[in-house]
C-alpha cells in the first residue's frame, strides 16, 4: 500500500562529492516489495519547490523499519533535502513504482548489475537480495570522475566490482560497456539503472539476454495520475500505446518501451 | 447539518470540493489513497474522440510556487472512456463532470453528445482553453464569437448542463465569459493554466519538449481570484473556481471572489490526500469565521 508518512531522519552524510546518503525510519517501509522502487519526498514545507522529489531506495531493512537513499545534491530541491539532519521530520510518499524482479535470476546463476552515476543506488539493495538468494553478482559501475564514486567497498563485499570513470581517474577509463567488453563478463540476467544512452547501449548490446532497465524521467505526481512521465511502447512506437515510468516502471524489461 | 452541500446546474454536491481535470486522471490512482465517494464531484481528464498520446517528454517543469505542464491531452479516447473509465467510477457515489476536448467543432460535438449520455456524467466541462495542443483547444477559447458558437452547438447535443472552462490567456476575460453565457453555457469553470516557459541553465533551451506549458499551482491563485471576482459580477451563471487551491482558506477566498464550488488541481500531486483534507477542514474554518453554510461566503468580496 502506498502511504504518505511523516518519517524521522535517522542520519545523513555526504559520502562523495555532492552525493548524500540519507536514512529514515517509517512504517511504509514494511510495504516495499522489491529493490528499484522509489519514494517521493516533499523536501520542504514551502511552495519552492512545490512538487515532491522522486528518490530511489538504495537499501531497506523491514526489521528496524529503516530505509536508505542516495542522491546527488543538484538543484534547489535536493539542496534542501541535504539540509536534513538526524531527528528531523520528512514527508515521504511511498513506496512507489515497480522494482527489479529479483526472482528472475535463480540460485547458482550470475547476475550482472550495471549502474551509471546516480543510477547506482537502487542496485545496492538488489545486489544484497540476489546474493542472499545464492546468485553470483558482478557489478560494473560507471561514474564521471573519482570524486563522485561511492559504495565501491559495499558492492565489492557482495561480488566482483568494476569501476569505470569517464576521465579515467578511478578504475577503467571509459564507459561501463568498455568494461564489460574488456573483462569478457558472462551472465544470465542483466539489471541496469542509469542515464538513457547507457541503457540504450546495453539494450542493443544484449538483444538475446534477459535484461531489466530502470528509467528516469521528470515526474509530477509519482503515482500515475498526471501523465508527465510516459514513454512509448516498442510494439506501437508511432501509436498511442504508452507506459508510465512512475507507476508501470520505473523498471521495464528491455524491449518493452522505446528508450 | 452540513455546511457544505451545494446545488449547481446538473450537480447536487455533498460538498463543493472536486479534483480538477487533468490532475486526477480518471480517479483510479487516487482511489488507492481514499474513498472517492467523499468528493463533491470529479472532473475527469479531457476526453477526445480518438485516443491521444500527447506531447513528447519532458512534459513538466517546476517553477517557484507552481509547475508548467504540457501533457497535450493524452487520453484513451471516447470509446474507452465510455466502456472502461466511466463504468469504473460508477462504483463511487460521486457525480462526474466530463471534460470535453477536440481539434474541430465536430470533435467537440461528438464527444459531448455521447459522453453526456453516460449515467454518472452529470455535467460537461467544455475545454476550450488547453494551451498545449497545436490544433483546437485554446483556439476556441480566445475569440469570443467562436467560443459562443461552439458553446451553442455543444449545448444543443448535450443531455446534461454544460460548463465552459475559460482560459486566462485572453485580453478580456469578462468578454469571453459573457460570450459563452450568451451561447447558452450553464456555468463557467475558471481558470485554466497560464502559458509560460522555462529555459535550461546549461543548454539555454526550453525545458519542455513542447517549449511552452501551462502554469498552475499557488503562483496563479491571485490571477484566478481576480478573474472570478470580475466575471462573477457580470454573469448570472455559477462559477466553479480553480487555480492554486490547496487549503480550506483558499476555498473560502475563492467563494468570496464569487465561486460557487471549487476544483483542486496541482495540489493533488503534492499531497494525494489534499481533497479529503480540505473537506475535513472546511466546516471547522467556516465555524471559526462565523458562517452557518459555505454559500454565505459566495461573492462576499463584492456583494
Amino acid at each position: 500500500m502506498k502511504r504518505k508518512e511523516i518519517c524521522e531522519v535517522i542520519s545523513q552524510k555526504e559520502i562523495a562529492e555532492d552525493i548524500y546518503e540519507l536514512t529514515v525510519k517509517g512504517d511504509f517501509i514494511q510495504d516495499i516489495e522489491s529493490p528499484g522502487q522509489f519514494v517521493h519526498i516533499k523536501v520542504a514545507n514551502s511552495h519552492d519547490p512545490l512538487l515532491r522529489r522522486p528518490i530511489s531506495i538504495s537499501s531497506y531493512n523491514k526489521n528496524n523499519k529503516q530505509l536508505t537513499m542516495i542522491y546527488r545534491k543538484d538543484g534547489r530541491g535536493t539542496s534542501l533535502l541535504a539540509e536534513h539532519v538526524a531527528g528531523m521530520d520528512i514527508d515521504i510518499l511511498g513506496p512507489l513504482g515497480n522494482g527489479f524482479p529479483v526472482d528472475e535470476t535463480k540460485m547458482g546463476q550470475t547476475a550482472l548489475l550495471v549502474g551509471g552515476g546516480i543510477g547506482v543506488p537502487p542496485l545496492y539493495e538488489l545486489s544484497n537480495q540476489l546474493k542472499a538468494n545464492g546468485v553470483k553478482v558482478i557489478h560494473v559501475l560507471g561514474f564521471q570522475t573519482d570524486s563522485v564514486v561511492f559504495y565501491e567497498q559495499e558492492f565489492a563485499a557482495n561480488g566482483q566490482t568494476f569501476i569505470a570513470t569517464v576521465d579515467g581517474s578511478h578504475g577503467t577509463k571509459g564507459f561501463v560497456t568498455d568494461v564489460i567488453d574488456q573483462q569478457g563478463i558472462e551472465f544470465d540476467v542483466l539489471y541496469s539503472c542509469g542515464p538513457l544512452p547507457m541503457l540504450r547501449a546495453l539494450e542493443q548490446k544484449f538483444p538475446n539476454k534477459t535484461v531489466f532497465l530502470s528509467l528516469e524521467e521528470r515526474m509530477g505526481c509519482g503515482v500515475g495520475a498526471c501523465f508527465a512521465c510516459v514513454c512509448k511502447t516498442k510494439d506501437d512506437p508511432e501509436g498511442t500505446s504508452y507506459k508510465k515510468v512512475c507507476s508501470d516502471g520505473p523498471v521495464f524489461r528491455a524491449g518493452e518501451v522505446v528508450l | 447539518m452540513s455546511r457544505l452541500n451545494v446545488e449547481l446546474p446538473g450537480l447536487k454536491l455533498k460538498n463543493p470540493i472536486m479534483p480538477a481535470s487533468g490532475c486526477f486522471g480518471f480517479g483510479k490512482e487516487y482511489s488507492q489513497f481514499y474513498d472517492l465517494s467523499v468528493l463533491g464531484a470529479i472532473m475527469i481528464k479531457a476526453t477526445t474522440v480518438e485516443p491521444r498520446f500527447g506531447n513528447p517528454t519532458p512534459r513538466v517543469a517546476e517553477t517557484s510556487a507552481g509547475m508548467l505542464n504540457a501533457i497535450g491531452l493524452q487520453n484513451p479516447g471516447l470509446d474507452k472512456v465510455l466502456s472502461e473509465e466511466l463504468p469504473r467510477l460508477e462504483n463511487y457515489d460521486v457525480p462526474i463532470i466530463a471534460n470535453v476536448a477536440g481539434t474541430t467543432e465536430e470533435d467537440y460535438i461528438e464527444v459531448a453528445h455521447r459522453i453526456s449520455k453516460a449515467p454518472n456524467v452529470h455535467a460537461l466541462e467544455l475545454n476550450i482553453s488547453c494551451p498545449n495542443v497545436k490544433k483546437g483547444g485554446i483556439t476556441f477559447g480566445t475569440v469570443p464569437e467562436i467560443a459562443k458558437q461552439l458553446t451553442y452547438k455543444v449545448k444543443k447535443v448535450s443531455e446534461v448542463p454544460v460548463y465552459v472552462k475559460l482560459s486566462p490567456n485572453v485580453t478580456d476575460i469578462v468578454e469571453m465569459a459573457k460570450a459563452v453565457e450568451a451561447g447558452g453555457a450553464d456555468g463557467l469553470t475558471m481558470i485554466n493554466t497560464l502559458v509560460g516557459m522555462r529555459l535550461d541553465l546549461k543548454t539555454g533551451r526550453p525545458i519542455l519538449a513542447n517549449r511552452t506549458g501551462g502554469l498552475s499551482g499557488p503562483a496563479i491563485k491571485p490571477v484566478a481570484i481576480r478573474m472570478i471576482y470580475e466575471v462573477s459580477q457580470v454573469v448570472s451563471i455559477p462559477i466553479i473556481g480553480m487555480g492554486g487551491i490547496e487549503s480550506a482558506q483558499d476555498v473560502v477566498e475563492f467563494f468570496y471572489a464569487g465561486a460557487s464550488a471549487v476544483a483542486v488541481g496541482t495540489a493533488n500531486f503534492v499531497d494525494p490526500f489534499v481533497c479529503p483534507t480540505i473537506i475535513d477542514e472546511l466546516p471547522k474554518l467556516l465555524e471559526k469565521l462565523g458562517y452557518e453554510h459555505i454559500s454565505e461566503c459566495q461573492g462576499r468580496s463584492w456583494k
